[in-house]
């Protein structure tokens, strides 16, 4: 159990997807101007990548490694991934759809969203298990949201501040998000 | 090699085959207009709109939550679309444009200290957003930074200045804006727009009967930007020209230079910039609607016909004018004479009207012709009555059917009629003339007769020269020009002589008694008093009323109410709705005999009704309206920070010039004079205006 809650830490904050592998940059930028949209965002990331994980998971083991076709990884897991958000968009539509509605927009959005596929790459190049590869996703996928939600939080604050103009927005946003990465390399110590 | 293949066509098909199945299982039904105004949109997905994506933002439109204009990359063609699927009139699918309502912000004395955070809402949260005027802008410029297309920036006066052309009216700054300054409309918003008591209006804008931006107008010219100057005016009053030479300024008794200085001559500045456009020979566009398919008859094209004719067009009806007379124009034509209104400049400003594709029908006359049941048959959805008020009073004295006896309106038409050459018959004047009466008509009279070489011309009131409803600049250059004034002098009886002519006018003196109903004092007769005066002419303008003839017994008409002035009645003086439902009415006619601007302003009213009418939307009046009243808080009694400058004169023929022909003899100011006269405006709003150091 230990190890398990020790590696969760390790993927929220040491290896944090968005701050320390650098990976989902663009909605990191994108959906981060107000806390309502990134907060959206979060659990959209969180509800698709523990299900990305598990499917990943399987077809790699089950399907590429069976076939030695590894190195199709990233090519099938785009496809997977690509259908599993449109399945899953079609199963809330259908059943839940308030919680359609609520996501809105960000479901759509993370089919191109390389964290998520970032994830599951790790998650088969690590040779996870399979409880571990849904630690692991719900972990970086809470990291992503983490990071996204200070991060929204910062920008807030920033649109009140008087900023130059040649930095405004998305420029002082990357400076913003240069700073919590070294922020966050502190993390690295814990490790 | 091979296996790669086959195993991406089998991972690819199972995925496919899963969806097509899920897309069966998990189908919901989808309104089919949602994927018809899809296809109307542009498709980028760009998220412009506010909305997740061009699905999301075709179910709003479908489910009511957003307008067919939705789309801000598509434009006008795309919403016009939209709203052809929705079913919905085509005013909904006008662009939307933002726009900033309060000017001021930091020209007032009313800025308080705050060392806060650099934001409106805030400073709101934090004080309330207090500051004296209740509306006004806070410039920290929340809306600035809410706009994604960089289409508002901060003013040099610390307020916000929108630029229409990158708007795309996404609608994101008036979210922003705390103070609800920043309103994002359509052009067909903004012309039913009536002053309201949270605006932001100047005390002249408050008091000008067809509710002029008037600062605006004034602040344009003042910067060179004369077309816009031309567009603002034209927002709400289509007959610049006319209404710069015979309005008689309401708004400059209440403009606030005034209350130390001298007002500011408004209208002097409306016709410089009326007659800059008519010289320029270039017109400014207008722009009008897109069609709504919806019919309306305006029948009486003068001020309060043309107005409501303009502004119905401009929402996009179709609109057709009918009128007894040869020409447009109603008592602007044919009871305003050339020296006060030259008829090519009347021309000019119909024409320009016209241009918008109305349609005329002249030479026709309401209860002859034609009547309601005929244009109810050929299609039309509603009607304005706009008829005039053409019928002169009675003098109700003793002779006044002798040879040589007029009426005053009869006599201005009459010679109009001949002076433009649309009747053979010449006007036949007096040596010796008398205009009884003391209002307009009875000037426009007499300052005719004395240009047709009548030798003396008197002008006969009951009152005394201060009570006169006429314009003072008028009875002013009646003075120049020579008229002869009898004041406080009732006419008893006309007598005439052997061969039926006019030969004396008899009256009695008066003298002026306690205050009547209207408020002015009441003229008594002094006994024994009577009075002759030698005559060969006489004309009575005493008053006028509409002729309401075509109420005949049978016809739909009959039913219509009218009051004991033969006005026709409304049920509410802001809707002027009539009793019957489909017809609306205003000017003269609802009034009436009134000023040119009251018609103006009351043809643009009718027109909203008549819009809501046609579009199905309950006919009420505008939520919190201003209606006439005054906003207290503007009004001041002192203003501090003024130097004092002379108003501008207006320039005239001289009066030996003029009563020699029918020259126009009002001129318009110079640019220079425009320009300075500009300078001279406070620029007001509510509470704020610029101190003239
Ligand atoms: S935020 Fe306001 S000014 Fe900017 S584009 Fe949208 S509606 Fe226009
Ligand atoms: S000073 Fe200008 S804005 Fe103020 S009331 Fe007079 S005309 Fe209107």
């Amino acid at each position: 159990m230990t190890e398990y809650i020790v590696f969760a830490v390790s993927c929220i904050l040491v290896n944090n997807i968005l701050l320390a592998q650098f990976l989902g940059n663009c909605p990191f930028l994108g959906t981060s101007k107000k806390m309502e949209t990134a907060i959206g965002m979060a659990m959209a990331v969180i509800f698709v990548l523990v299900m990305a994980g598990a499917i990943t998971w399987a077809t790699d083991i089950y399907i590429l490694k069976r076939f030695d076709l590894e190195f199709l990884r990233t090519i099938a897991f785009i496809l997977v991934i690509a259908s599993l958000v449109q399945f899953v968009e079609m199963f809330l539509k259908k059943s839940i759809p308030a919680l359609y509605t609520g996501l809105g927009i960000f479901l759509p959005l993370i089919t191109t969203n390389c964290a998520v596929l970032g994830v599951c790459i790790i998650n088969v190049q690590e040779e996870f298990t399979f409880v571990k590869a849904l630690v692991s996703s719900f972990a970086y996928a809470a990291g992503f949201g983490l990071a996204l939600v200070l991060f929204a939080g910062l920008r807030e604050r920033i649109l009140l501040a008087r900023v130059p103009k040649p930095l405004q927005d998305t420029s002082i946003g990357l400076v913003t998000a240069g700073l919590i990465a070294l922020a966050f390399f502190a993390f690295k110590g814990m490790a | 090699m091979v296996e790669a293949i086959l195993l991406m066509l089998g991972l690819g098909a199972v995925c496919g085959s899963i969806l097509s199945i899920a897309s069966k299982v998990f189908y919901v039904y989808e309104d089919p207009r949602i994927s018809q105004v899809e296809g109307s949109l542009a498709g980028a997905n760009c998220g412009g709109c506010g909305f997740a994506g061009c699905s999301s933002a075709a179910e709003a439109v479908v489910k009511g939550k957003a307008l067919p204009n939705v789309c801000i990359v598509a434009g006008s063609e795309s919403a016009a679309a939209v709203a052809a699927i929705m079913g919905l009139d085509a005013g909904t699918a006008e662009p939307l444009k933002s726009t900033n309502t309060c000017e001021g912000g930091l020209r007032a004395a009313d800025k308080y200290v705050y060392n806060g955070i650099d934001s409106c809402n805030a400073l709101v949260n934090f004080y309330g957003g207090k500051r004296i005027c209740t509306i006004g802008c806070l410039g920290l410029g929340d809306c600035i930074k809410a706009c994604t297309f960089d289409a508002i920036h901060m003013g040099s006066n610390g307020f916000p200045v929108v630029d229409e052309d990158k708007c795309v009216g996404c609608g994101a700054c008036q979210k922003a804006c705390p103070k609800d300054i920043i309103k994002i409309s359509t052009m067909s918003d903004k012309l039913l727009d009536f002053n309201k008591m949270d605006d932001a209006l100047s005390p002249c804008a408050q008091t000008c009967p067809a509710e002029i931006d008037i600062s605006k107008y004034i602040s344009q010219i003042k910067f060179g930007d004369y077309a816009g100057a031309v567009s603002t005016i034209r927002e709400r009053n289509p007959l610049l020209l006319s209404c710069g030479r015979v309005c008689p300024h309401p708004c400059e008794t209440k403009c606030r230079r005034g209350i130390e200085d001298e007002p500011v001559s408004i209208n002097q500045l409306k016709r410089f910039i009326a007659d800059f456009e008519m010289n320029n020979g270039k017109r400014i566009p207008i722009k009008c609607a897109q069609p709504t398919g919806k019919k309306v008859a305006v029948i009486g094209g003068g001020p309060a016909g043309l107005s409501c004719a303009y502004f119905l067009r401009r929402l996009g009806h179709d609109v057709t004018i009918f009128d007894m007379m040869p020409k447009l124009g109603g008592m602007i034509r044919y009871g305003i004479p050339e020296y006060r209104l030259p008829k090519k400049v009347l021309e000019w400003e119909i024409e320009g009207i016209l241009n918008l594709g109305i349609k005329t029908q002249m030479n026709v006359r309401l209860g002859t012709d034609f009547d309601i049941e005929s244009l109810v048959a050929s299609g039309y959805d509603s009607i304005f009555l706009g008829i005039g008020a053409w019928k002169d009073y009675k003098l109700g004295a003793e002779g006044e059917n002798l040879k040589g006896c007029y009426t005053g309106i009869d006599f201005l038409t009459k010679f109009a009629l001949n002076q433009q050459g649309d009747s053979p018959v010449p006007t036949v004047i007096g040596k010796k003339c008398a205009v009884i009466g003391g209002g307009n008509t009875a000037i426009d009279c007499v300052r005719t007769l004395k240009r047709l070489g009548a030798e003396e011309v008197y002008i006969v009131y009951r009152r005394t020269r201060k009570e006169m409803p006429a314009n003072l600049v008028e009875i002013e250059a009646a003075e120049h020009e020579g008229i002869k004034f009898v004041f406080l002098a009732a006419p008893v009886k006309v007598h005439g002589d052997e061969n039926g002519n006019v030969k004396q006018l008899e009256y009695i003196t008066m003298k002026l008694g306690e205050p009547d109903a209207s408020g002015r004092r009441r003229p008594v007769p002094v006994e024994g008093s009577e009075t002759f005066i030698e005559l060969d002419m006489i004309i009575s303008a005493i008053g006028q009323g509409p002729d309401i003839s075509f109420k005949k017994e049978g016809s739909r008409l009959a039913d219509l109410t009218t009051t004991r002035w033969n006005t026709i009645g409304a049920v509410n003086p802001e809707t002027l709705q009539s009793n019957i439902p489909y017809i609306f009415s205003a000017g003269d006619a609802y009034t009436g005999a009134s000023l040119v601007v009251e018609a103006i302003g009351g043809g643009r009213r009718a027109a909203r009704s008549i819009h809501l009418y046609l579009t199905g939307k309950e006919i009420e009046p505008v939520p919190n309206s201003l209606y006439k009243k005054y906003i207290p808080e503007s009004i001041f009694k002192s203003v501090d920070g003024i130097k004092k400058n002379p108003r501008t004169p207006m320039p005239e023929l001289p009066v030996e010039e003029r009563i020699k022909s029918f020259e126009e003899s009002d001129l318009v100011i110079t640019e220079k004079d425009a320009l300075n006269e500009a300078n001279r405006c406070l620029t007001c709003c509510r509470i704020c205006y610029n101190k003239d150091l």
